[in-house]
């Protein structure tokens, strides 16, 4: 960092170079709209990879810039969608208000669940977590008379978009209205993390006791991000049940925090893009592993992982990073 | 160095979102010849065995009859839902339909996944086979559904009735805590109890429960003359009967009732000689008498070494069904039309005659009361009274 | 009526279960600092080993546990020669990611070499049904349960805290650099620690299968559990994870006793409330770092 830092002429300079939108991230939105256009039967499955993004999104801002590490993100996840799920079984079907309530609800939760989060390290946090998010399961599962348990919260009936678009079969109104959402907390999050409030986040990872020497007040921020991260992961739990209609109680279950924790990895961490790509990567490789062989696709799958940790440390973008480096140099070389 | 870092970093991003679309936009291509079968069931994670079963059910039914019907190839195309994950089988059903065309829906294992894909089903006039599932409510959420498996009111009302008819006066209940078990624990309690028995005490265990000790403890300590359990097949049955066994229960006096789930086919070599002597009620057991089952088990053992179970059965007799419609609607398959030939419709089961009913869609068949007895060197439940063609409860 | 000390009973035999599949993650986790999540496939690998040993090859319950354990732990050594070794100075989430890798292939493989339904295991009969002792009915499996923690704990600590190789292994752990720079081979005291925590891992899945029953999805269905009493406990301390597994034990047991309504959340309640207690574990050490 400090090398970069002292070749762009002062630290303004710097942060605006950050925080300009590369022409390849406008491409990558842009690609993202046109798989509405080109892939018109596979805009389902699009949705789901970018609710399932967004909300390892929202995990890396704890885990990859805040360096909080979670085994129970999808309590919030969960809260969002059984949020979103029982006020459209409940006669309030419109899905932006559903959106914003159950972005407020999980909010709140990660609100009162931060504070549980001040001491300890690592492995307690995350134990911690996890116990929060199986209690939440269990409790979602003896409260049946409300969330239907097991079988699902039924009769999610949710409203046309502004009044206009039905979500209809091949989920062309829901992949617009998942890719126009996400893109929109994308650019909220991106901002933030560019922003002095995102360097004091990274400092705070880095080194807690430095952080406060330099007057970083470490647990506001803590519960600064740990509220974000679950407004976030509210919302796209309520994008999940929006798309799908229907809610089962496995949005709160350890499975999908630990899935989810996987993907980020592969992706990269603290990339911001990193919960996007591997999001995409995991569920992609799982359904074309899956439809070759519906019963032993793990077996390839765990493969495939076991030999990412031994050549790809840094995930998918780390080593994207590394192999442009890697040309970059080689071609420095050429010329000299 | 650091701009041009981030092109490449960039361009390589576009690049993953590309072939995001690539890898989605392979879209199967329909024959004309050919009738495809989607199954959407539990191939893998921690229900896996429920797949599996389903699954080789159905194939076993295919090696017996043949993959033509009606000058039409059926061909299966099996898709993995990883467990209780309705959005995934919602998912997995729209791209059945909508990529690869497919002309029937089967399978489900699990309610949510069955519940999830019930407004596809009846938005695509898709008609879908519901091989296992089996809360009361599932038929009623699309007119396109049918069942030929069981639910759990059709299997556990029986069990209450013989149990009083059998001098049986004070049970217990225990029930792994949830939906069904809740299902299951009303269901025989309100049969029970409006003949003059009485439910001395209700225990619900946690599905994530490794211990039974301490519940056990209890319904021993309260004396009542049998227990009535229905808990999830796996390791439950396993951890519960084993603790019944080592506290003496059976030697109080206390009797082990249940439903057919938890005496699961697949479990009894597990259990050994803890389990003998039990008594539950199902539909199906792979010790049942029939040339049927004969044939199905002789279909089923070149399929998979395993023995097959009442989730077997399911997956069998819905290619039965499937077949069925096939035949009568000459390959031409019509969602309305493969609907009013499923109403209605008879099969022999090996597990007896079967019925869909026409108003409800629903399965009508006979329970059987078993016990656990040693046959061969194996363990299976043995059928010895029957109540026949039982219609669901629930409705 | 059952009293009291038959609950404790109860909830002691079951925190001693905890801590038989536990242990070796402790070890694991806790001495080496790997974040070994697949510590339920070696548990795994060593409750169908034990299954084999029985069933195909017709040994007794007692001689298979001790061929159990050091297979387990030989074969483990494979895993930390090509896999393990080169993390062990890697960040915690890409240990995770090598973790959940190793439990996809497990689960796979085991589904596919043993099928997907449960595992049986007969326990010889002195084994079985229970011992009455002073009024109170208790389980002979669950007394053996008991003196095998007992003893594994003895052995345990004496290794740990009084012999050369118990040195070298804190020695280790503590200070990696100086430990090689006064000549002990750092790399083969890992290994041999490895190996030890692995094959401890094995014995417990092969002394659970009895309670737990055993299906492919077994590694992930307890992790929960191991982690639980190991992070419950304080990483890297035995005792602590002999304490933590007979609280959470007794705890749950008694909870699921007296009050049956709210069984599925006592062990998860208990578990937050005394990491809130003790953010290091009951007896970890406070990390110097």
């Amino acid at each position: 960092m400090s090398e970069k830092l002292s070749r762009a002429s002062n630290h303004l300079t710097f942060l605006r170079t950050l925080e300009r939108w590369k022409p390849a991230e406008i491409v990558f939105w842009v690609a993202l709209v046109a798989v509405q256009f080109v892939f018109p039967t596979s805009l389902v499955f699009a949705s789901q990879i970018l609710i399932t993004g967004l909300f390892a999104l929202s995990l890396d801002m704890l885990l990859g810039y805040a360096g909080i590490v979670t085994l129970g993100h999808a309590a919030f996840f969960g809260i969002g969608a059984y949020t979103a799920g029982l006020l459209a079984a409940h006669g309030w079907q419109d899905p932006l208000l559903g959106l914003v309530v159950a972005g407020a609800a999980a909010g709140i939760a990660g609100y009162l669940s931060s504070f549980l989060l001040s001491r300890g390290g690592d492995l307690t946090r995350l134990m911690i977590t996890l116990g929060i998010g199986l209690l939440l399961f269990e409790v979602a599962n003896s409260a049946a008379s409300i969330t239907g348990g097991v079988d699902g919260l039924q009769g999610v009936a949710v409203g046309k978009l502004l009044g206009l678009f039905a979500f209809d079969l091949y989920g062309k109104t829901a992949y617009a209205y998942v890719l126009v959402v996400s893109f929109l907390l994308f650019a909220f999050v991106r901002s933030m993390m560019h922003s002095p409030y995102g360097l004091a986040l990274r400092s705070m990872r880095e080194n807690q006791v430095r952080a406060l020497a330099v007057g970083i007040p470490i647990n506001a921020v803590l519960t600064n991000i740990y509220t974000l991260a679950a407004v976030i992961a509210g919302i796209a739990g309520a994008l999940l049940t929006q798309t799908t209609q229907f809610v089962g109680i496995d949005v709160l279950s350890f499975q999908r925090s630990a899935d989810l924790l996987v993907m980020l990895i592969i992706g990269g961490t603290a990339t911001l893009y990193g919960g996007f790509v591997g999001a995409a990567a995991f569920m992609m490789v799982q359904d074309r592993l899956s439809n070759l062989n519906p019963q032993y696709w793990q077996f390839f799958l765990g493969v495939l992982l076991i030999v990412m940790t031994l050549y790809l440390r840094g995930g998918l973008l780390g080593g994207l990073g590394r192999l442009a480096a890697l040309c970059k140099r080689r071609r420095d070389k050429e010329r000299s | 160095m650091k701009t041009a870092r981030h092109k490449r970093f960039g361009l390589a991003m576009a690049a993953c979102a590309l072939s995001l679309g690539l890898v989605c936009g392979q879209a199967g291509a329909a024959e004309s010849d050919t009738i495809k079968v989607g199954i959407i069931t539990e191939m893998s994670g921690p229900f896996a065995d429920f797949g599996r079963h389903i699954v080789n059910g159905a194939k076993a039914y295919m090696q017996q009859h043949g993959d033509t019907v009606a000058g039409k190839k059926v061909v299966l195309v099996i898709k993995d839902t990883t467990g209780p994950a309705p959005d995934v089988a919602k998912r997995l059903a729209q791209e059945l339909i909508v990529k690869d065309k497919v002309d029937f829906l089967a399978g489900f294992g699990l309610t949510p996944n069955a519940l999830a894909v019930a407004p596809i089903a009846t938005e695509a006039k898709m008609p879908t086979i519901i091989m296992n599932a089996a809360t009361s409510i599932i038929t009623s959420k699309s007119p396109y559904f049918a069942r030929v498996s069981l639910t759990l009111p059709q299997v556990t009302e029986p069990m209450a009735v013989w149990a009083y008819k059998n001098g049986y006066r004070q049970v217990y209940t225990l029930v792994a805590d949830y939906g069904p078990g809740h299902d299951a624990e009303a269901a025989f309690k309100k049969v029970f109890t409006k003949m003059g028995g009485q439910v001395v005490g209700e225990a619900r265990v946690p599905l994530k429960n490794p211990e039974f000790g301490p519940y056990i403890q209890r319904i021993k300590d309260s004396k009542p003359q049998a227990m009535f359990v229905f808990v999830t097949p796996g390791e439950m049955p396993i951890a519960l009967i084993k603790s019944y066994r080592e506290r003496g229960l059976a030697k109080a006096g206390i009797k082990l009732l249940s439903t057919g789930d938890v005496m699961e086919d697949g479990d009894q070599d597990a259990l050994g000689d803890n389990a003998l002597g039990m008594i539950s009620t199902h539909q199906y057991s792979a010790a049942h008498k029939s040339p049927e089952n004969a044939a199905f088990l002789a279909a089923y053992a070149k399929i998979d070494p395993l023995r097959p179970n009442f989730m077997s059965v399911g997956g069998y007799d819905g290619m039965a069904a499937i077949y069925n419609v096939i035949k009568q609607l000459n390959g031409k398959i019509d969602g309305d039309k493969a609907m009013a030939v499923l109403k209605g419709m008879k099969i022999n089961s090996p597990r007896g005659p079967i019925q869909i009913d026409a108003a409800t869609r629903d399965i009508v068949q006979n329970v059987y009361v078993r016990e656990v007895k040693k046959v061969g060197g194996h363990y299976y439940n043995v059928e010895f009274e029957t109540f026949k063609a039982l219609r669901d409860p629930g409705k | 009526m059952h009293s009291l000390l038959g609950v404790l009973f109860d909830g002691l035999a079951y925190g001693s279960l905890l801590f038989v599949i536990s242990v070796g993650l402790s070890i694991t986790l806790g001495l080496m600092g790997f974040n070994n999540l697949a510590h339920g496939v070696f548990a795994m690998a060593g409750g169908y080993l034990l299954v084999t040993l029985m069933g195909a090859a017709g040994l007794g319950f007692l001689p298979a546990l001790p061929i159990v354990f050091c297979a387990v732990a030989l074969g483990s050594l494979v895993l930390e020669r090509t896999l393990y070794r080169p993390l062990y100075k890697s960040t915690p989430l890409i240990q995770v990611l090598l973790s959940v890798g190793i439990i996809f292939v497990a689960t796979a493989g085991a589904n596919f070499m043993f099928g997907s339904g449960q595992q049986p295991v007969v326990i010889p009969e002195w084994l079985g049904g229970q011992l009455s002792f002073l009024g109170l009915d208790l389980s002979r499996y669950r007394l053996f349960l008991m003196a095998i923690v007992a003893a594994i704990t003895a052995g345990l600590v004496f290794g740990l805290e009084r012999t050369r190789f118990g040195a070298k292994i804190r020695a280790s752990v503590d200070n990696q650099r100086m430990a090689e720079s006064m000549g002990i081979r750092v790399d083969r005291v890992f290994q041999l620690t490895f190996a030890l925590g692995s094959g401890l891992a094995g014995l417990g899945g092969a002394l659970g299968v009895d309670v737990l029953g055993l299906d492919p999805s077994f590694a992930v269905k307890y992790l929960v559990y191991f982690l639980l009493v190991v992070v419950v406990g304080g990483p890297g301390s035995v005792f602590g994870t002999l304490l933590a597994a007979l609280l959470l034990g007794v705890a749950d047991v008694a909870g699921k006793y007296y009050v049956p309504q709210f069984g599925a959340f006592i062990i998860y309640a208990a578990m937050i409330i005394l990491l809130l207690l003790f953010p290091h574990g009951l007896l970890g050490r406070r990390k110097s770092k």
